[in-house]
This record gives structure tokens, sequence and C-alpha cells, in this order.
């Protein structure tokens, strides 16, 4: 069959109308899709944490504790071997740009609890060669410790240092085990996953619950009457080394 | 059909010196079993210094890799007639050295069993995909020119025309690779050390002078085993390259110290400063004046006559040793020291780490020994 000029551009009309024609109907469907994407509101979780009221120097380490026995986190003797979703470091080694070199040692000293901030733009999901970690629509950044080959690279990338990989098998190392959640195995990287297990069944993080002082504060950044909004309005502020543009979702109230 | 049984043909001293590699390459073998049973803790790598020797030899042989560049271009581009005996010894280094970079990042891998993740879930955000296409793109196309220029030879008939358009290729190709590399740790905003444009470039001039010396070496030592004739002239024309690379190297090296120490900012300093800083106790620091006093020596010997002619193979040699020092070592470890944190942690190679990185240069001797006795046996053949 020979198609002649005019039958191309007749077809060719055709084709372009019933395009039109689809698009029409799609967009007298599009309310009901917009009236349900109304009523889910967007979620970026994040927490604030109040240095104030921390009791870390009486010695309460409950929201450590909490997290190792909620996520199987294996206590290794040799501290090069380390793995720490959660843990504390002095002030003047969180906050390198904040010291002014004249504030009490009492003050620098403090210890800060920090995890994984859970960036905006985390530079880690950036750089992993198999999707093995990812951002969620939420904001939790994630990890599948199934997929990840262990190459190391989100460490090298993470400006937090939040990340732990696996040198040896962790599973000798863990007390008692939690059978409510994964151990890993060696030769993959793991970290703080904001509790996403207990968010999944409307539950807070086991550190915020744990903490007897409430210095954590966790909710929904997204929505502007949520209690670390709420915070945030109130209170001075900061991130860690928010310079780098990453975005942490962690805030602390210093 | 694939020559390759011309390697099977040799004299006493070449299958002792194959037998040697082998012994090595069984002992780096039987640690890296041992790191696949108990995991990377039998390394000296650590949470602060998560990559180590594995990662900056493969940095390093990115670069030996890519320098096969300075014979091809030169040959190919410029129809500098004298290359013609040294191009494919050029390419076939090339395969031996990306070949060691699969093989350094492989015994680096947590969960080695996994690495076809790579492809099957495909990252374009991430530059290690892009790293993982230049490199086996790079092997592909050096072992094909390698092996149908030789084929040619050893049939003499002149090589098909579209080689010359692979070869022409395989030039920017061989930017690409170590450009890639370098992009692989100047795109982390948390690691100051490598956050600089100069990475790159730095990169590349380190490369296209501890790649040629490497190749003089190896010329060198072919002549007095095999009494292969390279041409002195390209031996020369090497040295050239060799010489105005190591000093642009320099040149970018103390481009960047400036940048440093003139601006002063705390989080760049406190690299060099573990890097360089003798008597903190930090173990580096010996290897990396080492790495200066080398290079500076070596820069004299190549730019003054008298001394360059006859000392060049210790030129070479110093030249090597100083960037493998810079490159193959302190440019990564450097780059985790301090931490974010602010961390100094001690970083040493244990010995498994020392065994399987002696293996991985052994399987790299090995492949060079094959191909070099293949390429000579040929054209042994043919001249006769």
């Amino acid at each position: 069959m020979r198609i002649t000029r005019k039958d191309f551009l007749r077809l060719s009309g055709l084709s372009l109308l019933a395009a039109g024609c689809k698009q029409a109907v799609r967009s007298v469907n599009q309310p009901a899709s917009g009236a349900r994407a109304a009523s889910t509101q967007p979620v970026r979780w994040g927490m604030v944490i109040d240095l104030g009221k921390c009791r870390e120097k009486d010695g309460c380490s409950a929201c450590i504790h909490a997290c190792n026995t909620a996520h199987n986190i294996p206590q290794i003797a040799n501290r090069a071997h380390e793995v720490k979703w959660i843990w504390t470091e002095p002030y003047a080694t969180v906050f390198p740009s904040a010291q002014t070199g004249y504030a009490p040692q009492s003050d620098t000293e403090t210890m800060v609890p920090l995890l994984c901030n859970h960036c905006a733009d985390p530079p880690c999901t950036r750089v992993c060669p198999t999707q093995a970690t990812w951002k969620r629509d939420d904001g939790i950044v994630m990890m599948d410790w199934h997929r990840c080959i262990g190459c190391r690279y989100c460490i090298a990338a993470c400006p937090y240092g939040s990340r732990s990989f696996n040198f040896e098998d962790p599973r000798p190392s863990i007390a008692g085990i939690n059978p409510d959640f994964p151990t890993r195995t060696k030769g993959v990287v793991e970290k703080c996953n904001f509790c996403e297990e207990r968010l999944a069944r409307g539950l807070k993080p086991a550190c915020v619950d744990a903490c007897p002082q409430h210095v954590f504060t966790f909710g929904n950044l997204a929505d502007p009457d949520s209690e670390p909004r709420q915070l945030l309005r109130e209170r001075f502020a900061v991130q860690r080394e928010p310079e780098l543009g990453t975005g942490p979702s962690v805030f602390y109230l210093v | 059909m694939l020559m390759l049984d011309k390697a099977l043909k040799g004299s006493r001293r070449y299958w002792t010196w194959l037998l040697c590699l082998l012994c090595i390459i069984a002992a780096g073998f039987c640690f890296y079993l041992r790191q696949l049973d108990q995991g990377l803790g039998i390394t000296g790598l650590s949470r602060d210094v998560s990559w180590g020797l594995y990662i900056a030899q493969f940095t390093f042989f990115v670069g030996v890799a890519a320098s096969a560049v300075m014979v091809v271009l030169p040959y190919y581009l410029h129809g500098e007639r004298q290359f013609a005996r040294i191009t494919i010894l050029g390419e076939c280094l090339a395969i031996a050295s990306v070949i060691m970079c699969i093989l350094f990042i492989f015994v680096d891998l947590g969960q080695p069993a996994r690495v076809l993740n790579i492809i099957l879930y495909p990252s374009p955000h991430s530059l290690m995909f892009w790293d993982m296409l230049s490199l086996s793109g790079y092997l592909l196309l050096n072992a094909i020119i390698a092996f149908v220029t030789l084929r040619a030879e050893s049939e003499e008939t002149p090589a098909p025309g579209w080689i010359k358009l692979l070869a022409i290729l395989s030039i920017p190709w061989a930017i690409s690779i170590h450009t890639v590399t370098a992009f692989l740790y100047s795109g982390l905003a948390g690691r100051s050390f490598w956050l600089t444009a100069i990475l790159a470039p730095r990169f590349l001039a380190s490369a296209f002078s501890s790649g040629p010396a490497l190749l003089i070496l190896l010329c060198l030592v072919l002549r007095r085993v095999a009494g292969y004739r390279v041409a002195e002239d390209a031996i020369r024309k090497l040295a050239i390259i060799m010489t105005y690379a190591m000093a642009i190297n320099v040149f970018f090296v103390l481009v960047e110290v400036f940048t440093v120490f003139y601006a002063a900012i705390p989080e760049h300093t406190a690299h060099f400063e573990y890097l360089y800083l003798l008597g903190s106790g930090h173990n580096l620091a010996p290897c990396m004046w080492i790495s200066a006093v080398f290079a500076v020596a070596a820069l004299v010997i190549l730019f003054t006559p008298a001394l360059r002619r006859a000392q060049l193979p210790l030129a070479c040699i110093l030249v090597f040793i100083s960037l493998w020092l810079e490159k193959g070592l302190g440019l990564i470890v450097g780059g985790f020291v301090p931490s974010p944190l602010g961390a100094v942690a001690h970083y040493a190679p244990t010995l498994p780490e020392w065994t399987i990185v002696a293996g991985i240069w052994s399987v790299g001797a090995l492949l060079i020994t094959v191909f070099y006795k293949v390429v000579l046996s040929v054209r042994e053949e043919v001249e006769s």
C-alpha cells in the first residue's frame, strides 16, 4: 500500500486529534487525584535536640541504650571497628566553627548527641553506586543492607561521620538479639534510620521515647503547627555544618 | 589465534620469574580468602580511615593506565615513527594496569559477591558508575588496538584503517579515566583535602610522569634481558614528557600548598599538617618527605644535561617512588585524617593488606611479562 501525501497529512491530523482528546479526558479526571494529593500532607521528618535538658554528665545514656537494643547494634571493643547510630561528642568537636575560644570549659566539653542528619540533599545517596542508600519522600535516608556492596563511598561522602561499616561479623557482639529487627552482616554500611520501623507503627523513634528529660522533639518539619516547628519558631537553633548545603533535618537548641 | 601460545615457550629464567610471581599471587590470594572470611577488619582500615592502601593503589594505577596516551598520541596523532616499537608496549601496560585497578576495587569491597549490583542498579548520579564505564571502555579499546595491530604485524599485513580511529578515540578516553577518578574525590563537600579543582589536573600530571617513568624502565629491562631494540630517540622523548609532567605536577602541588596555607582555613591546613609535620608521631610524614625529596632530586637530574643521560634509570625510579608515595598512599589516607569530627586516626596497612597488594602487583607483572613475551616473539619471527 502506498501512502500519499494527502493520506499522511490526514493520518497525522487524526493522531493529533486523538492525543488531544486523551489529554482532555485526563484533565477531566484530574480533580479526583488532585483532591487525594491535598488530603495527604507532605511529610519531612525532623528532630530538635534541646541540649540544655540533657543529663549526659549525670551518667544518663538512655537514648543510646534504647537505640542499641532496638536495632541490634553490636558493642565492639575495638574503637576502630565501632558501629554506632546515636552517640555523643563534645560540643567543641561537633560545632568547631561556633567556638569563641573564651567559653568556659564546662560548655565546650558538654556532650552532644549525634545521629544521621537525614539531610534534605544527602551527599551519601548521591554517591552510592547501587542505590543501596536513598532518600524517601518523607525525608528519611534509608539503607538496603542486602544491596550494599560495601564500597564505603557513602562514608567518604558523609560530612558528619554518621555512617558505620561492619568490619567484622556484628552478630557475636550483640548482647541480646531483638527478633523484631534485622541484624546485619559483615561488609555492609549502616546508620540511623530515624526508627522508620517504629514510625510505620505510629510510634516515635526509640531515643525520643527513652529520654527521661524529653531532650528530643520529633515531628513533621513540613507542618507549620508541628512540635519541632513551634520550637524552631520560639528558640535559636543550629544545624551541623549547614554551609555545606546538605540541609540537615536535625536541629540543636543551644 | 590469540598468539598466547608464544608465551608458552621461554627460557628457564622466564619460567622462574613467572613462578616467583605465581607464588606471591598465591600468598595474596590466601590472605584474600581470610579477608573474605573475617571481613575487612583484618586490614588497617577503621571507622575514620575507611579507604586505604587498596583505593590509593587503584588511584595510582588508573594514572599508569592513562599514561599510555603519552605514546599513543605522538605515534598516531603526530606520526612520530620512533614510537612505533613502544606504542604497543604502552598499550599492554595500560591493559595490565586497568586489570590491576579492577582487582584493587574488588578486594576493597565488603560484599564482593554483590559487585554486579553496580550494573544491575545503574546510578548515573554516582561517579563510581562513570568510573566503571570509562575504565571498562578503556580496557576494551586498548585490548582491541593491541591485539589487532599485533596480529597484523605477525601476518605482515598493514593494520586495518579503523584501528587508527580507535587509537585516536583512546586518547580522550585516557584523559577521561583519570579525570573521572579525580572527580570521585574532588566532588565530596565534606572532605576539604580533596575538594579542589586542581585535583584532576594534578592527577593527570602525576600520571603522565609516573607512567612514562615505568615504561622507560620496562624498555630498559627488555633491552637487557631480551635484547629488544628500542630506539634511543623514543626513550629520550619519553623522558622529556616525564620531566615536564613531573615539573607540572610539583607546580600543581605547590599551588595547592599556597592556597591552603595563605588562606589558612583550619579545615584545609589540618590535612597537610597531618601529612607533612614531622615529629608529631604520624607515620605518614616520613613517607611524604621522602616523596618530596625524591621529586626534587629527580627534577635536578632530569634538568641537568650532564646527569640526565647517564642517570636516566635512577631518575625514573625516583619519579616512580615519589609519585607512588604521594598518590598511592598519602593522597587517599590524607583525605580522611583528620576526620570530619576532628579525630586523628592512626592508619598503617597490615601484613594481610600488604600481601594482597603485592599479589595484585604480581598479577600486573605477570600480565606485562606475558604480553611483552608475545609482542617480542611476534617481532622476532617477523624480523628473522
